[in-house]
């Protein structure tokens, strides 16, 4: 019986969640009129996902993103290996101080400290570049974390076995460490990619142009319109812009869970 | 040394010179206010410029007028904005503090320049001058109008012809199309104003005039909120949601107002004219649109951007900037530009074009703003606008929520803008 | 004589190092000095005011006003995900029918940017028509204002950031209890122990630490996310939804006031270092963690 309501309970909170998700694709998929209607008669168009690409340039915010997403993943990833293997495997001294500065940046967020790093964009003239959106995350207390608290639980005989064969120090870290942290590096990516493909307010801030603006400030860019709010073109924009990032996620689901489950996060 | 003084001044110099030599390219931030098709007709414009010019203009479109102001200001002094911008009309003061104008009379108008100046409509001048100069050209200009239901007026058994001209005619008239089901639960209402961020004080700047009031002085150092007018105003404004019920309680959203008027929930909208493409478009009932009533007759606000020119341009390019702004407002650009957009042709000799005439012989209701201009004053503008607007929409949402009285929110909204102020009121 | 391995060290931190002093520690310098002095205007340079910037926010109610929200948004989001995130990855760490489903339900939310969301949840918030008016109408209820009164503009935000967070966190705790050893729940239904005897004494426990990390990204994420305030109500209507990050925003990004949004920053970092101190040094304590 209780284990009957459970189930009833899961699923309805289930369906709560999908609500948005759902509204936005019933309007994306039907004529405007329908946005606020329901009716199962409702004809089906694409118009609405022709007009909200026709009125932005989504195919370049497409790319922005992308470069930018790409940008950062590559550069944490390569920033933060070494670091975390440094921290997790040599004896050095000021360590532990250094690691707690580095360990500062989880509390404080370079997203808070938007004035400042605006200021320093600008002196860097880089202000209004993909790159300017990146600088403050690629370097990445988080994943330096991640990979220490995993690179600190494989086997030290391992890297023992390595150091016999005569594997030079970054030998040692690509071919014994990193492939045991692959989970590690798989959930870390994802929650790096989701992060910056829908972060808003820094992005917001430093881009001015199309040719730098990712997804989202065009999206927000696009959705402030005088004349208010068209719910059509806004909910087929909204799934044009989460498409990939969602159809990866439903593809991929179960190694994701488990990259999560094995990459120690907990 | 003298002489090594001009030779290091023509030294200088010379690469200005060869730089105005090849103004080649100019970057221009525009607001997308209205959706659509709008960023085309401007790129057309600038393409059209370029073919006459030869000079390349890349409009940056950057938002609603809000957020183009932040990108543009941040932009410029993180030392790489654009050299012109269209930004809202009432910012003036406040760009002209943050040192970041070049007004038109520095720049250089000729006797014909001034000419062409005296040719705009007066009060799309009224946020341009101060301090004696010139700094900004009118260009997507509009102000607040009414739309209404023409069905919901017949259904209330009211004359769609004859929208209200006073207050208590519009407050006769929103009770009778306030209609409530069975339960006494609302199905339309009567009328809806934008009360939210960044919307309040437009809103309101009508209802001043229409009360009689001036909100500040010419000069932005001044603002006047604490009068028995400007309370008669916001109470008029609370009572249609109190005291007539024939306005919701608490705050309606601008971006909401459309869809809610297209939809049949509110019988009267207060909008802009640069919304009636879209309503022609969309709405599925005839309906009107109305100069705004007054407490005794008919008074607006004027509304919209300007042309502002920043001075991180080079010389040539300042004068390169005010060559576009001159071609931007050429009569059968700026009547193409109403017909297209619904905006209010900044000139007078706009309307004497054929196309322009032609249009408004067709669609009467596109001509029904420009007729207002007579009756219409700027909007709200002061030194440090943002925080006095602040000021004025946290205590006018303060109102309209019900914690605040009409006399305290404006009592309050004076004492938050004296303090703003103090800085400039002695300049 | 410096070690090799020390050199080799810091050869290998440097980098990652570098940049996070220089866009996260750097910053949080320059903005503290940044908060003793005025903000520069056309005529008038920078000066040293000392703390009257400091008085000034003390005397500011818009102030005041986010800091509240921001405190109460903190207090009713932070349990609220935490609590239904641990429900829903007990949900479907269970043979539920259509695990992947509600699964996948639970976690959109994290994939769609908030910006997007926002806007679908604008409409549900309308009056009148808006889906939760339209669904409260049919059951009699009174129309709502949900967004344009103080009383539920703010819990209309939590609304949307708890929908949005749940299901990310969600994933930790699913991670973590499937890594549970299985024997465990074997041996307490072997001892006939209800269920919630065995979920508070022995998972719970076990989650510690998942908790202490979800909790610290939630109490951070109260703090940091305010896209949905930006194209909801812009903190309107009277500072109702205003969070100190927006502030900060308005502040340095619409009144150009950079030194009340360095002063304003500085205020949210003292509250983000207490919470950290709070977190690891108290709560952390009580957590067995490597």
């Amino acid at each position: 019986m209780t284990r009957t309501l459970e189930i009833i309970g899961a699923w309805l909170l289930a369906i709560l969640w999908m609500l948005p998700l759902l509204y936005a694709v019933w309007t994306a998929f039907h004529p405007s009129e329908y946005a606020t209607h329901f009716s199962l008669f409702a004809p089906l168009t694409l118009q609405n996902f022709a007009n909200a690409w026709e009125a932005a340039p989504f195919a370049r915010y497409f790319l922005n993103t992308t470069m930018l997403v790409s940008l950062i993943l590559v550069a944490q990833f390569l920033l933060c290996t070494p670091a975390a293997f440094a921290f997790a495997r040599m004896n050095f001294p000021g360590r532990d101080i250094v690691f707690g500065i580095v360990l500062l940046q989880l509390m404080i967020m370079p997203d808070v400290l938007l004035v400042g790093n605006y200021r320093t964009m600008a002196r860097l003239g880089l202000v209004d570049s993909i790159l300017a959106i990146a600088l403050p995350y690629l370097g990445s207390a988080f994943g330096i974390f991640l990979l220490r608290q995993v690179f600190r639980s494989v086997p030290q005989e391992l890297d023992d076995a390595a150091r016999l064969e005569g594997s030079s120090l970054l030998g040692r870290m690509w071919r014994v460490y990193v492939p045991l942290a692959r989970p590690t590096y798989i959930a870390y990516g994802l929650v790096s990619v989701s992060y910056h493909w829908n972060n808003f307010l820094w992005p917001l801030v430093i881009t001015n142009s199309v040719s730098t603006r990712p997804l989202t400030v065009g999206l927000a860019v696009f959705a402030s319109t005088d004349q208010g709010i068209d719910w059509s073109i806004i909910t087929a924009s909204t799934l044009m812009t989460s498409a990939p990032l969602l159809v990866a996620f439903l593809l991929f689901q179960r190694q994701f869970v488990q990259s999560f489950m094995r990459a120690g996060i907990k | 040394m003298i002489k090594r003084r001009s030779l290091l001044a023509a030294g200088l110099a010379l690469p200005a010179v060869a730089r105005a030599q090849t103004v080649q390219k100019l970057s221009f931030y525009y607001p997308i206010a209205v959706g659509g098709p709008i960023p085309a007709i401007i790129d057309g414009y600038c393409k059209e410029f370029q073919a006459a010019t030869g000079i390349e203009v890349t409009p940056v479109y950057a938002g609603n007028y809000g957020e183009t102001l932040t990108k543009a200001v941040t932009a410029i002094k993180g030392g790489q904005g654009p050299q012109m911008a269209v930004l809202l009309a009432a910012e003036m003061h406040s760009l002209q503090d943050l040192g970041i104008l070049v007004s038109l009379d520095e720049i250089g108008l000729d006797a014909a320049g001034k000419a062409w100046m005296d040719g705009f409509y007066p009060a799309f001048l009224a946020n341009s001058h101060a301090e004696g100069k010139l700094w900004s050209v009118p260009f997507q200009r509009s102000t607040a109008v009414m739309y209404y239901n023409k069905a919901a007026f017949a259904e209330a058994g009211l004359d769609p012809e004859a929208f209200p001209k006073t207050w208590a005619q519009l407050q006769t008239a929103a009770t009778k199309l306030t209609k409530r089901d069975a339960t006494g639960r609302v199905t339309r209402w009567g009328v809806k104003m934008a009360g939210d961020t960044g919307n309040a004080q437009w809103t309101f700047g009508a209802l001043a005039n229409q009360a009689g009031h001036v909100l500040m002085n010419q000069a932005g150092t001044e603002a006047y909120f604490n009068s028995p007018k400007a309370v008669e105003a916001l109470a008029y404004w609370q009572g249609l949601a109190t005291v007539q019920k024939a306005s919701p309680d608490g705050v309606s959203n601008w971006p909401q107002l459309s869809p809610d008027f297209l939809e049949g929930n509110a019988a009267i909208i207060q909008h802009t004219t640069g919304n009636l493409t879209n309503v022609r478009t969309n709405a599925k009932f005839p309906f009107g649109v109305a100069g705004l009533p007054g407490r005794d007759g008919p008074r607006t606000v004027v509304g919209g951007g300007n042309l502002y020119f920043f001075k991180n341009a080079t010389p040539a390019e300042r004068v390169a900037s005010l060559k576009f702004a001159r071609f931007m407002s050429e009569p059968a650009r700026a009547a193409d530009w109403s017909i297209k957009t619904g905006y209010i042709a900044t000139r007078p000799e706009a309307y004497e074009t054929k196309a322009l005439k032609d249009y408004v012989a067709g669609f009467p209701p596109a001509d029904v703003a420009r007729g207002f201009l007579p009756v219409a004053v700027g909007e709200l503008s002061t030194f440090e606008n943002q925080k006095v607007y602040a000021a004025l929409t946290n205590n006018v949402q303060a109102c309209l929520n019900g914690t605040k009285t009409a006399a305290a929110a404006m009592a309050d909204t004076q004492a938050e803008a004296d303090r703003i102020l103090k800085p400039y009121k002695k300049a | 004589m410096i070690r090799r391995e020390t050199l080799q060290a810091w050869a290998l931190i440097l980098p990652a190092l570098v940049l996070l002093v220089a866009f996260t520690h750097w910053p949080a310098v320059t903005t503290v000095l940044d908060s003793f002095y005025s903000t520069p205007k056309g005529s008038r340079p920078q000066r040293f005011v000392g703390v009257d910037n400091y008085a000034a926010l003390w005397d500011d109610v818009v102030f005041w006003k986010a800091f509240w929200n921001n405190l109460w948004y903190a207090l009713a989001t932070i349990p609220a995900s935490v609590i239904l995130a641990l429900a829903m990855a007990l949900a479907v760490n269970t043979a539920l029918p259509g695990r992947p489903l509600v699964r996948m339900a639970y976690f959109t939310p994290t994939m769609l940017p908030m910006i997007a969301v926002a806007n679908i949840w604008l409409f549900f918030f309308t009056p009148d028509y808006g889906l939760f008016d339209h669904v409260l109408s049919l059951f009699g209820g009174a129309r709502h204002n949900w967004l344009g009164e103080p009383a539920t503009a703010l819990p209309a935000m939590m609304v949307v950031a708890v929908w949005k967070e749940a299901g990310f966190f969600m994933i930790f705790y699913l991670a973590a209890l499937q890594a549970m050893p299985p024997d465990l729940q074997e041996a307490s239904n072997l001892e006939g122990g209800s269920r919630w005897y065995f979920f508070r004494r022995v998972t719970l426990p076990l989650l510690m630490p998942t908790t202490l990390f979800v909790l610290v990204n939630a109490v951070i994420n109260a703090f940091r996310v305010v896209d949905h305030v930006v194209v909801m109500t812009r903190g309107g209507p009277n500072n109702a939804t205003n969070l100190l990050l927006y502030y900060i925003y308005e502040m340095g990004f619409r009144f150009w006031d950079t030194s009340m949004a360095a002063t304003l920053t500085v205020v949210l970092l003292v509250m983000l270092g207490a919470l950290a101190w709070l977190q690891f040094g108290v709560f952390g304590k009580r957590v067995h963690y490597r």
